[in-house]
């Protein structure tokens, strides 16, 4: 299949003169033939492994959901499967655990993105000034983002436990209430947050240090010359300096967002993180796949999510376009 | 030229080889030892997936066994969690990949294994030697047909594990005897103790019991038929006896007679260990989870009394995959290990209580008493409430998923998320969806 592609596509070239038109001989014709091929089919022969794989491991599964969630199937028989049409999403559409959990993931979503990229934006600031042991700090940023997801989220479940955990022993320390983190909505999504927070901000900050360091010098020059102050030179050299770089960790961190899966199962553990706790409190879309799946056992439904999953993420992304065109339209 | 071109046409094929090649690596299907056991220079490999604590791997089983016979090796594999365990074990034996040679099978997935696995699972009914255990216990993991897909390890006879000295600060009795005689016979007696104990304790903050899932369950295994009748058709919403726990635990939730906490979840073990709850109603197996939890400190503080009814919550079962390159050795090292002898050092060691007749009887089983639970005659307590398991015990093929679900609703209560009424219309809802 791997070869066929890659001559259909060379071969699909449309024919187009010789460079040197009138050449001498069959050979020389062959030898131009060949350079041809060389410059419009190598790029396509070194690009194909990865459209291969993609084919493979993404798209083909892209479809195998579609037509999965277009069925009646159970997890322990995949062989058997029942055609029911869109009932998968007609039924999704009437569950009020789906809107639950689109509404969880994006609240989580919201409460762990926004503090976390204005806290990266921040760290990055100050990182970008000189000071001692830059290169300590730099790489000291990466470290949550090198842990696995299952072992930041386990020290944070103790570390937010109800009767022994380390927050809610703070907390009574200056006379507050314990809080139970896991049982209730709020506190619940706030400490799932926490973990998101703590794991991608560093990761955050680096890009943004990245992008501030390729703004010019002079531009920081002319506007202390102008009499800017930091601040100043922060929202109207910087900001404006690394506006891309901002948006790209925006889309980064908006698919993150969606998929949030591993720090909400961990956080709850045992079948109450599969449920996103006893009242589906912090249930995210990915948890309700993976409860369909892997704990009702119903493939056809959890694939019904997953596709429903995507198109939230098309639709945000196509909204997105939409006001950014008609945004440029008005100015 | 010609060379030069030749070589580029042969780069582009080498690209695209390269490419077909990953897709089928990618794609090939299972080799000669899916389940990573086999055979090699005479010596024979078995691997083991098991979960919580069921004492084989723990007493030194498996080292003995490899003792004996010098050519097997054996890799057990443990998970912490069953539900985890369980959802694992579903997708490999679906995918046909990933297996072990050996696989526990917890009560709960027994049913469902038989109705829509038996194909998978290798059968036990020829493997001499293996007619020593109670009929039911077999009965459970045998097909229509009378295939046996595996064999049993322990079972779940109930007492009621207790903290004497929180008992003697709130003006109870403490002699086990004359605490299972405060609640004999009726559940709603154990809690009615709770409510005598929460007025008279003083001293900090302890609740009664640890979950009112804890109380639902030991009541609901009580009865021969829980959420399934033996027809396969779900009765959960109709029979009295799930309606009758579940009234009852609702009653200590909204009493505050619990502490709140999950069972086998986070703050459960913590809450063991800083004593936050002064009983707990303990299967056989749960002993040994208590006293590794509850740790040296709390050693001679707990002890077990007989529970008001007899009730069988949990036990396992070991299989064999069919597909297993090692299927006869496998099944002889299963046999083994479920004898008689073996099971009865499983339970003096941590208190499993056996599921073969030979070993119930074994004067090691009957005399057996636990030091860390203030020296309690836990072979003739869990011994006795053996005799009391109801000798028909129907099980279903969500059993486990629904149980699951029960104990959230549970919390619902206990959280104070939902009043009971709501919080049982909110589980029925979820069975349903999980299910149908």
């Amino acid at each position: 299949m791997a070869t066929s592609t890659t001559k259909a596509l060379a071969g699909d070239e449309p024919p187009r003169p010789s460079p040197r038109p009138g050449g001498e001989g069959t050979a020389r014709r062959r030898g131009a033939l060949w350079h041809r091929l060389d410059i419009k089919g190598a790029p396509y022969a070194f690009v194909a492994p990865f459209f291969i794989i993609f084919a493979a491991f993404s798209f083909y599964p892209l479809i195998y959901t579609s037509w999965i969630s277009l069925h009646d199937v159970e997890l322990a028989t995949l062989d058997v499967m029942e055609w029911v049409a869109f009932d998968n999403y007609v039924e999704l559409w009437g569950d009020s655990r789906f809107w639950n959990a689109a509404q969880n993931t994006i609240t989580i979503g919201v409460i762990s993105t926004v503090p976390q990229l204005m806290m990266a934006l921040g760290m990055a600031h100050l990182l970008n000034y000189r000071m001692r042991a830059s290169l300590f700090f730099r790489v000291a940023s990466l470290v949550p983002y090198a842990t696995s997801v299952a072992a930041a989220a386990l020290v944070f479940t103790m570390i937010f436990e109800r009767d022994f955990g380390m927050i809610n022993w703070a907390l009574g320390s200056v006379g507050i209430d314990p809080v139970d983190w896991e049982a209730d909505k709020w506190p619940a999504q706030v400490a799932i947050s926490t973990i998101v927070i703590w794991r991608w901000t560093g990761y955050n900050a680096l890009l943004y240090l990245a992008a501030m360091q390729a703004i010019p010098a002079d531009r920081y020059e002319a506007a202390s010359l102008d009499g800017a102050s930091r601040w100043k030179q922060f929202i109207h050299v910087t900001i404006p300096g690394i506006r891309s770089t901002i948006v790209f960790t925006i889309v980064l961190s908006t698919i993150g967002a969606t998929q949030l899966f591993g720090e909400p199962l961990i956080f709850g553990q045992g079948p109450n993180g599969v449920t996103g706790g006893a009242d589906n409190q912090y249930q995210t879309l990915g948890l309700l796949l993976y409860e369909e799946g892997w704990k009702n056992y119903q493939m056809g439904r959890s694939a019904t999510v997953a596709w429903a999953m995507f198109m939230l993420l098309v639709l945000v992304f196509v909204v997105q376009r939409v006001i950014k065109r008609l945004r440029s339209r008005t100015s | 030229m010609g060379t030069l071109g030749s070589l580029r046409r042969k780069a582009v094929a080498t690209a695209a080889a390269v490419g077909a090649l990953a897709l089928v690596v990618g794609c090939s299907s299972g080799d000669d030892s899916a389940t990573g056991g086999g055979k090699k220079d005479g010596k024979v490999t078995i691997t083991m997936g098991m979960y919580g604590v069921m004492g084989i791997k723990e007493t030194g089983l498996l080292e003995q066994y490899e003792k004996e016979n010098p050519n097997v090796d054996i890799k057990a594999e443990i998970a912490g969690d069953e539900q985890t365990y369980y959802t694992a074990l579903q997708t490999r034996l679906a995918a046909g990949k990933g297996l072990k040679d050996i696989q526990g099978i917890e009560i709960g997935r027994a049913k469902e294994i038989t109705e829509t696995q038996a194909d998978k699972f290798a059968d036990f009914s020829d493997v001499p030697g293996t007619d020593h255990f109670l009929p039911w216990k077999e009965s459970q993991i045998s097909t229509k047909d009378g295939k046996v897909l595996g064999l049993g390890t322990d079972i779940g006879p109930m007492a009621v594990c207790y903290r004497k000295d929180y008992f003697e600060k709130a003006g109870l009795p403490t002699d086990r005897e004359e605490v299972a005689k405060l609640w004999a016979g009726d559940w709603n007696k154990y809690v009615e103790v709770g409510r005598d104990f929460k007025k008279g304790f003083k001293g900090g903050d302890v609740a009664y019991m640890d979950a009112a899932s804890g109380l639902f369950n030991a009541m609901v295994y009580g009865y021969p038929e829980q959420y399934y009748d033996d027809k396969g058709e779900l009765i959960y919403d109709s029979n009295p006896a799930v309606k009758e726990a579940w009234n009852l635990a609702a009653d200590a939730a909204e009493d505050g007679l619990t502490a709140k906490l999950r069972q086998f979840q986070p703050g459960w073990d913590p809450g063991l260990a800083n004593g936050t709850f002064a009983t707990a109603v303990c299967p056989a197996w749960m002993l040994s989870h208590i006293s590794e939890k509850a740790g040296d400190a709390n050693k001679g503080k707990w002890d077990v009394a007989k529970a008001p009814k007899g009730a069988n919550w949990g036990g396992s079962f070991l299989g064999v995959v069919e597909q297993s390159p090692v299927k006869e050795e496998a099944r002889k090292l299963v046999a083994w290990l479920t004898a008689p002898e073996q099971q009865a050092h499983i339970f003096k060691e941590i208190g499993n209580i056996p599921s073969s007749r030979e070993a119930l009887d074994s004067p090691e089983v009957k005399n057996a008493k636990s030091e860390y639970f203030s020296g309690a005659p836990i072979g003739q307590i869990f011994g006795a409430a053996a005799q009391e398991i109801p000798d028909k015990q129907v099980l279903g093929r969500k059993d486990g998923t629904i149980k699951d679900t029960f104990s959230q609703g549970l919390a619902l209560i206990e959280q104070g998320d939902a009043k009971r009424d709501e919080a049982w219309k909110t589980t029925g809802e979820r069975i349903e969806k999980a299910v149908g």
